[in-house]
């Protein structure tokens, strides 16, 4: 049994999802004490990854609108959370303010994106995604253009200063769990019921009075923004903010990770950005640099025998991907 | 130079670069529509293809190292656009995200390859002698390999165009994507006719590579770059069509060129606003109704 598996979560006990997210918690807080502190920081990596991929998938699974430009929120939140710890204040309201510019860009962005559907809605946020690398390769007086944002201090929460690997390790962890909680929070309330439903059948949704374009364009919005706040804690922990952080490549590697662990599930995802991670830089490195080798034959791999990823509701068979039969005949 | 001698630099090469992207949109679009397949291994086949022409020829080509290119990039087309047909066939009946993974894992692997084959310098290469230099008209210089360009670009254009829209195969191709089951009833294997979309697809995406190469210059990140670009295209221009990307292509050849020459800085936000704004509009791109109603 697993936690989290929204579209199944009814049939469990109430409990069962909190309970295992506790004890998971509970033992991922307890990591800097067992780990060396190279490990502490992999495994940070892992937490922000995992929470990008965590709200990633609330797009592809939930309101089944896969994007291909996720990482541009991502991007947004890193470089704005680190613009205001340089210029402003180091503490948590830079990772405010990251969050807040997140979101105001996906509410812009999402405005257009839900407009538009299947192989059009990839095609879109993917521009997106490269429009704004390109701004921020060009835009040096506040990117710092190709060279990056750096020198950024250490973020800090009350007394809590993350300027070590195991401080940094907590201060990354208390924000995984709040946005962690936000998103099942979401998935599981009367609004993620009517997101999955706009999923399944817009116009059904439609004919019954509901506003499905409100609808997906919240979740996009609400996706965005945590997608910042998982950007904000990347800036802590690297201090230094880069053009390719809202790539593409970057943008894939948080796809590739829902499909690992499961679309619509929420730890699925973060399991699935624990193994890209592992695979990229720790096998990666071993590898002699080969890490986008690994990487492709992981997708290779992955598309062929896991279809439906980790979590997959058991029971259900093969089937494809909630909701991402992009392109119906009849939309063509 | 005058502004009359700016704005026609700049028409053509817009001219040339619009031509360049028609000819490797124009396999993405066949490929998605015949194949029902986002390929986003398309830009790694151009880049295969600029990589041939600095391999053959090296930093300087010759007659004979561009024609002998050009049919390894054929060569390379063809064996590429069948691995890919192959790899992508047991997809055929999931979603078309997987497809793109698959797709995403191949690029991710040929650039892993192309980087171990050809390091991560430029690798640059200039035409052949005749094709290289300027050529001044009335005051007016111009490169002459933009020139050739935008003849031969032209030339494939008009071939793609005529191949689709004139021939059997062409109908074949078109009968596929607006009805499958209809094709294979009249004794017909449509299976055969997406294979060889695929590989024509494929072809013109390396032989797109090859001929951009001395404008585009090999290097890491480019197959990305082309990709993207040629995936503006096809969702301006409507898929599965060949008209539809062919003045979308032209259009963003335009946009891209002009907006180098006026606003330099903002060139690549002319390019994806004007996405945005033809998004806004028609939600389904351009020409998108005109192929709904072909694929019915």
């Amino acid at each position: 049994m697993t936690a989290g598996t929204l579209t199944t979560l009814a049939r469990r006990p109430r409990w069962l999802a909190p309970a295992t997210s506790v004890v998971t918690v509970g033992a991922l807080a307890a990591g800097p004490f067992l780990l060396l502190p190279y490990a502490t920081a992999t495994l940070t990596r892992m937490l922000v990854f995992g929470l990008l991929a965590a709200s990633l998938s609330v797009l592809v699974g939930l309101a089944g609108t896969p994007s291909l430009g996720h990482a541009a929120f991502f991007g947004a939140g890193a470089y704005a959370t680190a613009w205001t710890a340089v210029h402003q204040t180091s503490t948590v309201l830079a990772l405010c303010a990251g969050t807040l510019v997140a979101a105001v860009l996906a509410a812009l962005v999402g405005a257009v994106a839900v407009r538009t559907h299947g192989v059009w809605f990839l095609m879109f946020t993917l521009a997106v995604g490269e429009l704004l690398q390109q701004t921020a390769d060009s835009w040096e007086p506040v990117t710092g253009g190709s060279n990056g944002l750096y020198g950024i201090p250490a973020l800090a929460v009350g007394p809590l200063v993350a300027d070590g690997p195991a401080t940094t390790y907590w201060f990354v962890l208390i924000f995984f769990v709040l946005g962690m909680a936000t998103l099942w929070a979401v998935a599981t309330s009367s609004f993620g019921t009517r997101l999955r439903a706009v999923r399944d059948s817009e116009d059904r949704m439609r004919a019954l009075g509901h506003r499905a374009t409100a609808v997906k364009w919240t979740a996009f919005l609400l996706a965005g923004a945590v997608a910042g706040l998982a950007g904000g804690l990347f800036a802590a922990q690297q201090r230094l903010v880069t053009p390719a952080d809202l790539g593409f490549s970057t943008s894939a590697l948080a796809l590739l990770a829902v499909v690992i662990g499961g679309s619509g599930s929420l730890w699925g995802p973060v399991l699935g950005a624990a193994l890209v991670i592992a695979v990229r830089d720790v096998l990666g490195a071993d590898l002699d640099g080969h890490g986008p080798l690994a990487l492709g034959l992981l997708f290779v791999l992955v598309v062929y025998l896991l279809p439906g990823g980790f979590l997959r509701p058991r029971g259900a068979g093969p089937r494809p991907l909630p909701g991402i039969r992009l392109l119906r005949r009849d939309q063509r | 130079m005058a502004g009359a001698d700016v704005a026609a630099t700049a028409v053509l090469n817009g001219l040339a670069v619009g031509l360049l992207l028609f000819l490797t949109a124009a396999g993405l679009s066949l490929i998605f529509g015949m194949m029902d397949v986002l390929n986003l291994a398309h830009g790694s086949l151009f880049l295969a293809g600029a990589y041939l022409a600095w391999w053959v020829g090296g930093d300087r080509q010759t007659w004979p190292s561009l024609a002998a290119a050009a049919g390894a990039a054929v060569l390379v087309g063809i064996l590429g656009g069948a691995v890919l047909a192959l790899l992508a066939a047991p997809l055929a009946r999931r979603s078309h995200l997987e497809q793109a993974l698959l797709t995403l894992g191949v690029a991710l692997i040929a650039g892993d390859l192309f980087s171990a084959l050809f390091g991560d310098d430029v690798r640059a290469t200039v035409p052949p002698p005749g094709l290289d230099g300027t050529i001044t008209v009335a005051g007016w210089t111009y490169p002459r390999y933009r020139l050739v360009l935008v003849v031969v670009g032209a030339v494939l254009a008009a071939a793609v165009y005529w191949t689709v829209e004139r021939t059997l195969l062409g109908a074949l191709f078109r009968a596929t994507v607006a009805d499958r089951d209809m094709v294979a009833a009249i004794g017909m294997d449509p299976r055969r006719a997406r294979v060889a979309a695929f590989a024509l697809g494929a072809v013109l995406a390396t032989l797109a590579g090859l001929l951009g190469a001395p404008i585009y210059h090999a290097r890491p990140g480019l197959d990305l770059t082309i990709l993207v670009l040629a995936l503006v295209v096809v969702v301006v221009g409507g898929l599965g069509t060949v008209r539809g990307p062919l003045l979308a292509a032209l259009l963003f050849g335009q946009v891209e060129s002009v907006g180098q020459a006026v606003l330099p800085e903002f060139a690549s936000f002319l390019l994806f606003g004007a996405l945005a704004a033809v998004l806004v509009v028609r939600p389904r791109g351009l020409f998108g109704a005109a192929t709904a109603g072909a694929a019915r």
